[in-house]
């Protein structure tokens, strides 16, 4: 079994990654933007909703519920889908979602399929999959459709174009798309993206999409998307294939109400999105006459075996957490070197990969805790860094250094007399902090000098002065 | 009151004017302070850095020697915060709930000593000098300390406190991150810092020494003239103005 | 061993064999927005003019008129209906082009669809589409780039919960909720209105 995430086995550490992109003014300067912007209209629309926090304890309520006992859900949803004329499919990893989605194709004949925007076929690389048995892939999110045009990578999961400027993009449409002349106003480079694929959308006969939510109890499925184009996949070709993470079920149709107000107002800062698709198997006369659902493990059963970090399979991707995130702010999604990227790209990417890879992201966080306080479905991020943070410890994947030190000053601590031992050695000749090497620190920052006496010298001073008096 | 002082290690170390400026404080308001010379860390580092069998032993040695303390006082939100969050799920490990479960009521974040449990806001403070306020990570988000700093100020003669534009925003100290991830943690801080002389503030003050020597290097480096003080100092002086 | 059989084999060994009870989960969020008729229906309005969609308020005698003043100043000669419309709603002197299974590029030639609606949601404003006949298929109220939607008053529901649960006979059908015309804020973050689904959208709500 193999267990892909987009590259991010290949990719760069974080702090490599950072150092090349913090270079980067462009690119910083429009991530700060589109993140202020998103934080901005998330904090007025939930700013007005009295029951925020009812729907965010719900909301986790129900995905422990899902947890609980995602077997029997997963059996439930495949059952009623069936039961309404839909083909369920399971994927033990990213190669077999991948052959099975290329098989369905293929087996009707057909060269191209239209996709929706979905972040489980990046986890998958479904697209360079599908090109290599001479399928074409057609992204139909704007923003997709700007990384795929330009064969980009995603910054963000909500907005993966975010590091793009409308400069940049007027001139990518206009060579890829082979216009002549082109407006400068976002307004003309929608229109061009709405010409380009009217056509594609109207004659392709396959259709692919993810899901944000699939419900055990009905066996359908749920969209949520703005442009249209998630409602032009899922509803006018012949076949529609979706490839949908096992842990994206919710127990009951009703649960709906609960995610469809967390979402919006989360990942957007909308009331509502513009469209919700959900449909249940096939309907005679209305939309695919085939439907097809893959359920993705690809490393989900091993998150969901680790009980302190389970929660991190609650995520909706409303990337609320990286509209927030200090650190995501100064670097841009890239750094995180995959397709998840911010705080939950921090906790997600190395448990899928079973902490093989991208291990030095539980690293790339102050731990400052915001992504906890917006968390739609308060997923304690910080608390699973820090867990991420122990395994890779306990694994012995950091330094024998790091450990002997870490080592040393907990022996230090745990004594009152060997920490102020340690004190006095610290503070011979009473230099600045800088002496004992603190890599990094001195580039920025200039460190304080070592006072000449700590505290509890001062204090023994004192209360010696005290007895006498 | 007999109250406990818990310094933390490095102010301990590094910032024992803060430790001074607690004793000042409290004796002033009629408090008697010890301070139990067997204590050393909370175990933060270690336990937000992955070695928790190593906190964990930390933190033995931190219920041993406050198992009797009546009130604890931590001027630092973060070692609060390390204890408030972590110790009770690190005390299973360590066959230490009960013990964590009682003695955590009585442990006190600075202000919060002197706004919720003492009910006071004016410590017979005087400082005057335009001060800002970062309000950390741990004390706004892990302790939800809300105005309780701000009160403080407010009421110390003299003292002109001016807003700090986007408060909630991380520093980018972070612990080892801010060495770990240097170039990141040193982005966000020129962030932290325009922010700070923004204000037009000689001074920045905050509950927590660790965020104030990242800032305070940095603006320090920076030369910008405006330096760093812990909250327990300000409502420790009685600087009269020099007109 | 089958993919099914393995994934279904490692979650069970992940969570074990004791479970324990289903976990509740406490529903005390808000279903109800506590206002009138009139309220609701104002509020709804708001959120529709907020995505600039056009609204005109009339009774059921009205429709047909009202459908006429929409299409009159849209400048438009006829739409696309659903089959099972409700045919004294069309008013004389347009062309209205009943749907028996039209090809896309009748429907993307069309001025626009006429369709009914099932529900509605006052705080976000939004409307759904279950597809029956007077709905119709999901094609036709998609490709056109004029949606032209009559909501009765009675369907308005004040919040999302109410309206879910108000689907409870329907939960099977294809859904589709739409709260304004197609948008995206893809290129820097700058809402453009109008991408692929209809690019104008006019809503008749019936008293």
């Amino acid at each position: 079994m193999s267990v892909r995430v987009g590259e991010a086995a290949e990719a760069p550490d974080f702090r490599q990654a950072a150092h090349a992109l913090l270079a980067n003014k462009q690119v910083r300067a429009n991530v700060r933007r589109a993140t202020e912007t998103i934080r901005n209209k998330r904090a007025n629309v939930v700013g007005e909703m009295p029951d925020w926090e009812q729907l965010r304890d719900a909301g986790r309520a129900i995905k422990r519920r899902v947890m609980r006992n995602l077997d029997s859900h997963l059996e439930q949803f495949e059952a009623a889908c069936t039961r309404a004329g839909g083909q369920v499919h399971w994927a033990r990893d990213a190669d077999e979602g991948n052959r099975i989605v290329t098989q369905i194709i293929q087996s009707h004949g057909q060269k191209e399929i239209i996709k929706v925007k979905t972040m489980t076929s990046d986890e998958t690389q479904l697209n360079p999959h599908l090109e290599a048995n001479g399928i074409i892939p057609w992204e139909t999110d704007l923003a997709d459709l700007i990384i795929q045009l330009g064969h980009d990578k995603p910054s963000h999961i909500v907005v993966p174009a975010l590091h793009k400027n409308k400069t940049e993009i007027r001139t990518l449409f206009m060579e890829k798309m082979g216009l002549k002349e082109l407006g400068t106003k976002p307004e003309d480079l929608t229109a061009a993206a709405r010409a380009y694929l009217r056509e594609r959308f109207l004659r392709v006969k396959v259709g692919y999409s993810g899901a944000n939510f699939a419900v055990a109890e009905t066996g359908s499925v749920c969209v949520v998307e703005s442009e249209g184009n998630g409602r032009m996949c899922v509803t006018l070709p012949e076949i529609m294939i979706t490839m949908v993470g096992i842990e994206k079920i919710v127990p009951s149709f009703d649960d709906l109400e609960v995610f469809l107000q967390l979402l919006p107002r989360s990942a957007t800062g909308e009331r509502m999105n513009p469209y919700n698709s959900i449909w249940t198997g096939v309907t005679p006369g209305d939309g695919p006459k085939e439907f097809h659902v893959i359920l993705l493990d690809n490393g989900r059963t091993k998150v969901l075996a680790d009980e302190e970090s389970r929660e991190t399979l609650h995520c909706i991707r409303c990337a609320a957490c990286l509209n927030v995130c200090p650190v995501y702010r100064q670097t841009g999604g890239h750094a995180y070197g995959s397709i998840y990227s911010g705080p939950i790209g921090a906790i997600l990417t190395p448990q899928l990969q079973s902490m093989e890879h991208s291990q030095s992201l539980p690293y790339a966080s102050s731990l400052c805790g915001a992504c906890y306080d917006v968390c739609p479905v308060k997923i304690n991020i910080p608390e699973i860094l820090i867990h991420l943070r122990t395994r890779i410890v306990e694994n012995g994947d950091r330094g024998a250094a790091e450990r002997i030190g870490m080592r040393m000053a907990a022996y230090t601590m745990s004594d009152a007399g060997r920490f102020s031992g340690a004190q006095k050695l610290v503070k011979i000749g009473a230099k600045p902090l800088e002496s004992l090497g603190l890599p990094g620190w001195s580039a920025s920052r200039d460190l304080p000098a070592i006072p000449k006496e700590s505290f509890r010298d001062w204090w023994k001073k004192r209360q010696v002065e005290k007895n006498k008096a | 009151m007999l109250i406990s002082l818990f310094v933390a290690c490095y102010n301990d170390t590094l910032f024992p004017d803060t430790g001074k400026a607690v004793v000042t404080v409290l004796e002033r308001l009629g408090h008697t302070v010890e301070f139990r010379e067997a204590q050393t860390c909370c175990g933060q580092m270690h336990y937000n850095t992955g070695y928790r069998p190593e906190a964990i032993a930390v933190m033995k040695h931190f219920v041993e020697t406050f198992r009797d303390a009546q009130i604890i006082c931590v001027p630092s939100s973060s070692c609060v915060s390390m204890m408030r969050e972590h110790y009770p799920k690190m005390a299973k490990d360590a066959g230490l709930e009960t013990e964590i479960e009682e003695l955590l009521p009585r442990v006190y974040e600075f202000s919060e000593l002197l706004v919720d449990k003492f009910g006071i806001t004016d410590v017979g403070a005087s400082y005057p000098h335009t001060v800002t306020m970062h309000t950390s990570c741990h004390s706004i988000r892990s302790l939800h300390i809300g105005d309780k700093p701000e009160r403080l100020l407010k009421a110390v003669q003299g003292l002109n406190l001016v807003k700090l534009p986007a408060a909630d925003q991380c520093c980018g100290f972070g612990g080892t991150f801010a060495i770990k991830n240097a170039e990141v943690s040193s982005a966000m801080l020129d962030e932290k810092i325009k922010a700070i002389t923004s204000t037009g503030a000689s001074i920045c003050t905050a509950g927590d020494n660790s965020c104030l020597m990242h800032i305070g290097g940095g603006l320090s480096r920076q030369d910008t003239g405006v330096t760093c003080i812990h909250l327990a100092e300000i409502l420790a002086a009685r600087e009269v103005s020099v007109q | 061993m089958s993919a099914k059989t393995d994934i279904l084999k490692n979650i069970r060994q992940a969570l074990g064999d004791d479970r324990g009870a289903e976990l509740p989960v406490n529903r005390d969020y808000r279903a109800s927005l506590g206002l009138d008729r009139e309220a609701m229906v104002h509020l709804f309005i708001d959120r529709l003019v907020d995505y600039n969609a056009t609204v005109y308020r009339t009774d059921a005698a009205g429709i047909a008129g009202t459908v006429a003043d929409a299409l009159r100043s849209r400048g438009k000669s006829g739409l696309v209906v659903p089959p099972g419309i409700d045919p004294s709603w069309l008013p004389q002197g347009y062309r209205f082009t009943a749907d028996h299974d039209l090809d896309y590029d009748t429907l993307d030639a069309a001025e626009g669809a006429l369709t009914a609606s099932t529900a509605a949601i006052a705080f976000t404003g939004s409307i759904i589409l279950t597809h029956s006949l007077a709905e119709g298929r999901r094609a036709i109220s998609l490709i056109p780039d004029y949606h032209l939607c009559v909501v009765f008053e009675s369907e308005i529901r004040g919040t999302v919960p109410e309206a879910i649960r108000s689907l409870a006979s329907r939960r099977t059908c294809p859904i589709t909720t739409i709260a304004g015309p197609s948008a995206t804020a893809d290129i820097e973050m700058m809402r453009v209105k109008g991408v692929h689904g209809p690019r104008t959208l006019d809503v008749i709500i019936v008293g």
